[in-house]
């Protein structure tokens, strides 16, 4: 039964990212996309991690994908997406890339060793991670919230018109 | 048990389509979702190494990667939306203002 959902979860998320770049419309790419994110969310719950399988579908697929999907139709792409000229060099590489971890994950085989017997678990998921977060993590959880600070206000500084706008100086020489 | 090294070829594989998406496309808008791609393979990798190894920092890493990844896309899709108010394109073979 776990191998068999292991499968089948596994196969969508290959297809499926492999359609993400296959597309050539953006919005299916996204679409793609937001399928792909359920199915690691499938994975997620299938290695126990159920609190990180529901913050992979809100934040991910409930807010990222939303993101991405409002810029695609706010800018109304037009049907210019070609690939580069180097296509078959990057499939090349990718595909050395691929086979090199393949071989060294299926020879070396070290992981395996490390693995250790699972001990029983004394709370959730959710109350683990929360215990963790705030004791041993808790300098990078606070970190992690000025990221965020910082992002936001960059993304509203960076959206703002006339940043980059006619009225705005370097881009418009180069025209 | 599916064995760790299951999950890591999956990941790999995830990690490399994200790699070549990079390399082959030529929308900001598809390369930025191919980064998408990779942080997901990293996520995929550490969640199956906490479970195996038997412990939560690996979740908590991806918690991490999840808030760098969601400020990572704030930003650039704003980047985005102002180049293509400056330049009116998002392909990046006429981005070349900085090209030498």
């Amino acid at each position: 039964m776990a191998t068999l959902s292991f499968l089948y979860l596994g196969t969508v998320i290959a297809l499926t990212a492999i359609l993400v770049v296959a597309f050539r419309k953006p919005v299916y790419s996204v679409m793609a996309l937001l399928v792909m994110f359920f199915h690691i969310a499938g994975l997620f719950v299938t290695l126990h991690a159920e609190f990180l399988a529901a913050v992979q579908l809100i934040v991910y697929a409930g807010a990222i994908l939303v993101l991405y999907l409002f810029v695609v139709m706010l800018l109304n792409v037009k049907e210019d997406d070609s690939y580069q000229r180097q296509v078959k060099l990057g499939l090349g590489l990718g595909l050395l890339a691929l086979t090199q971890v393949v071989y060294i994950v299926s020879t070396a085989g070290a992981p395996e060793e490390l693995v250790r017997e699972k001990t029983a678990p004394v709370a959730g998921n959710t109350e683990t991670i929360g215990h963790a977060l705030y004791t041993t993590y808790l300098f990078p959880f606070e970190v992690a919230s000025l990221i965020l600070l910082v992002a936001m206000i960059g993304a509203i500084l960076l959206a703002k018109k006339g940043i980059m706008g006619p009225d705005a100086g370097p881009l418009k020489e180069s025209k | 048990m599916i064995p760790l090294s299951y999950y890591m070829i999956l990941s790999a594989i995830v990690f490399v389509t994200g790699v070549v998406g990079v390399l082959i496309r030529r929308n900001i808008i598809m390369i930025l979702l191919s980064i998408e791609l990779m942080l997901n393979a990293t996520n995929i990798n550490f969640v199956a190494f906490s479970y195996y190894l038997d412990n939560i920092a690996g979740q908590v890493f991806v918690f991490f990667a999840l808030t760098v990844a969601a400020a990572e896309v704030a930003v650039g899709l704003a980047i985005i939306i102002a180049l293509h108010r400056g330049k009116a394109t998002v392909n990046v073979a006429e981005l070349n203002l900085m090209k030498w």
